[in-house]
């Protein structure tokens, strides 16, 4: 008999074999979204302590209508509008104790970054998707502000957003959030976060 | 007269689809990779907003999810058609749910234990009554850390 070479395994049925994971892990996928919008809710008081008498000109009101309307300051107010206003209330330093603000030292308007309170109120009709909104661009008025101081003394560092991405990330190393820490610590304070959305106390 | 004729000249050989498997199993590789099980099966829509400024959670924080929004209609004859909560799975009513957090922070590690965070994944169609309420019961809890799940984008896009 003659000899025969050991035949070829027929590998033509493996794209189709692989096609079938694929799909099936197509199928499966979602990827997942984690991120968003953070933010930290008020302690609870004990119930007969009283709230710290705050001016009324350094709180800075915001209320959302069931009908996604935005009243800002007992005035009417686009949400496209809202970012810049809360800019401006908070840049305002109307006390000129603020060596930094650049804003228009308005005396009707907030003392320095450190008194001005940005007030939340909303409804229990607000859509979901307008009070996100609504988050989110304060979030960014105060992100912004820090931007420019971080600009101003540390022009060398990255960004704030990244800044604090990172200092909040697991993986950056424990030297490099050391070498952060001061620098956000600083950066905060210049415009410290107050955003409140328990009910504020006017005087 | 040449001993060596090519038997069939002149026809074009087939292409070669060898290196198909290796390019399926180079995708079928990717999405192994990404892919993440859902670990609970949603019961209510959730399709949630867009925002800018916002911060990813790290894969290591210890988070725990909470969904709101309408039930899918195959869940409607469970949770009826108004916005509900589910946390792992079940619908739960606002009442319940700082035992639940305090159950999920309580088999966490000590240091893990400050670092807790409560996601919401809310439909984008909700009304802020049951946000609201879930935002008061985590405060009962002293779960204050919250996170409002997003996608990256405009957040004024659907709005105008």
């Amino acid at each position: 008999m003659a000899k025969r070479s050991a035949p070829e395994v027929n590998a033509g049925s493996m794209a189709d074999i692989a096609f079938l994971l694929l799909i099936f892990f197509l199928v499966t996928t979602t990827i997942e979204t984690n991120q968003g919008v953070s933010a930290k809710l008020p302690e609870r008081q004990p119930p007969n302590q009283e709230a710290p008498p705050i001016k009324e000109k350094n709180v800075f009101m915001v209320m959302v209508n069931e009908q996604d309307q935005l009243l800002v300051e007992e005035e009417l107010m686009g949400i496209e509008d809202l970012r810049e206003a809360a800019e401006d209330f908070l840049d305002n330093g109307g006390d000129g104790s603020c060596t930094y603000c650049q804003g228009v030292k308005d005396p009707a308007s907030s003392d320095n970054p450190n008194k001005a309170v940005i007030s939340l109120k909303n409804n229990r009709g607000t859509s979901y998707e307008m009070y996100v909104a609504v988050q989110n661009e304060l979030q960014a008025a105060y992100n912004s502000l820090r931007e420019r101081e971080r600009k101003r003394l540390y022009p060398n560092e990255v960004e704030w957003r990244e800044m604090w991405a990172q200092y909040n990330a697991a993986k950056t190393s424990d030297a490099r959030k050391e070498a952060l820490e001061p620098k956000i610590k600083k950066l905060q304070e210049l415009f410290p976060q107050k955003l409140s959305e328990a009910d504020t106390q006017r005087d | 007269m040449s001993k060596f004729k090519k038997k069939k000249s002149g026809e074009l050989p087939a292409v070669s689809t060898a290196s198909l498997p290796d390019i399926v199993f180079m995708l079928l590789f990717f999405f192994m990779t990404v892919t993440v099980m859902k670990d609970s099966d949603l019961m209510v829509k959730n399709s949630v907003p867009k925002a800018s400024e916002i911060q990813k959670l790290d894969k290591k924080d210890p988070v725990m999810y909470i969904y709101a929004g309408k039930p899918t209609p195959k869940y409607q004859k469970k949770g009826g058609t108004s916005d509900q909560v589910q946390i792992n799975d079940k619908f739960v009513s606002p009442d319940e749910i700082p035992n639940l957090v305090l159950e999920y922070q309580s088999g966490l590690r000590q240091e893990l234990q400050d670092r807790f965070i409560t996601a919401l994944k809310v439909d984008k169609e909700t009304k802020m009554g049951i946000v609201t309420d879930i935002k008061e019961a985590l405060r009962d809890a002293n779960a204050l850390k919250i996170n409002y799940i997003t996608t990256e984008g405009d957040p004024l896009e659907g709005l105008k």
